[in-house]
């Protein structure tokens, strides 16, 4: 492993959200897709909050920045959670469509980023309750502590980075998140992918601090038990 | 602590959020079980390599979907 401070051969030590931030920051991709026509804002685009308040006043084109800031991402959140891309892409339209209607209800004491994604993960929570009606239950909570224990424990080895290609490691990793119930999924997006805090995740989601922990515990633990699986099963070439 | 409070423990403690007394018991316990010990490492791990995966990426078709319907939304309520 390149990191150091993720001691998978020897120790133990926290993932610091600061080095995920980096490696995130790093990872991810500039957008790609060709540049639309754009409406000129009058606000600089660093600053937010400034951009924010335009948009609230009726500039459109402060409100197409901000749009222009985050579709990767809410596109990438919405995907993550229906893992279907024309549910995906309705979510993401939806949502910023949604963002504009009731702009003038964002209280501008929380980052306008995490009222967002609240917006497009109900978005995309609906569309997947829609597809998949007795799959998706968010708001009972998480029973039952049987599951948490690991019954048989084995190294892994190699890590499945070292492995496998890059190409094939993402198959495998679609397939095991794909597999993931959705209330478990979703919370492990926006933690872990996303980043958003655990409050910031509760209050996106609308279920409590605990249940966030919770959920996330699960969700990283059940991650660990599939990938388990599918590296037993599936023996490197 | 045992296996199971330890399990209880692992997801706080990769985001290093454990208070020092319960980190201190959690590693003590680690120390002396290979079990739990893969557990914590194989679930740091995990994260790890979710993070580090291809992001999605956002279609140009899709995109320009979505600046119409934002184009067209936007000049009707001027």
């Amino acid at each position: 492993m390149q990191y150091a401070t993720l001691n998978v051969g020897s120790g133990f030590g926290p993932i610091h959200s600061a080095v995920l931030t980096t490696r995130l920051l790093a990872k991810n991709p500039k957008l790609s897709a060709p540049t639309p026509e754009r409406i000129p804002s009058k606000i600089a685009r660093e600053d937010e909050p400034l951009l924010v308040k335009a948009a609230k006043s009726g500039d459109a084109g402060a409100f197409e920045e901000l749009v222009n800031r985050y579709e990767s991402k809410i596109f990438r959140l919405t995907m993550n959670i229906t893992r279907n891309r024309e549910d995906a892409e309705d979510s993401m339209q939806e949502a910023f469509l949604k963002a504009y209607s009731h702009l003038h209800t964002f209280k501008e004491d929380s980052r306008f980023y995490t009222w967002l994604v609240r917006i497009a993960a109900n978005e995309a929570l609906m569309r997947l309750r829609k597809r998949r009606p007795n799959q998706v239950s968010l708001d009972e909570p998480v029973q039952g502590e049987d599951d948490l224990m690991p019954r048989e424990v084995e190294d892994w080895g190699p890590s499945p980075e070292q492995r496998y290609a890059q190409s094939e490691l993402h198959e495998i990793l679609d397939q095991v998140i794909e597999s993931l119930d959705p209330d478990f999924r979703t919370v492990f997006v926006l933690r872990d992918i996303e980043e958003l805090s655990t409050e910031e995740t509760a209050q996106a989601m609308g279920i409590s601090v605990p249940a966030v922990k919770s959920r996330l515990l699960r969700a990283r633990l059940k991650l660990r038990q599939k990938l388990d699986r599918f590296l037993r099963d599936r023996k490197p070439n | 602590m045992n296996c199971t409070s330890a399990i209880h423990e692992i997801s706080s403690y990769i985001d290093g959020e454990l208070e020092a007394s319960v980190r201190i018991e959690l590693e003590e316990h680690l120390r002396e079980c290979e079990g739990c010990a893969i557990i914590v490492r194989q679930t740091q791990l995990t994260v790890e390599i979710f993070c580090n995966d291809k992001p999605v990426e956002l279609p140009p078709d899709v995109r320009s979907r979505l600046h119409e319907k934002l184009k067209h939304k936007l000049h009707k309520s001027k």
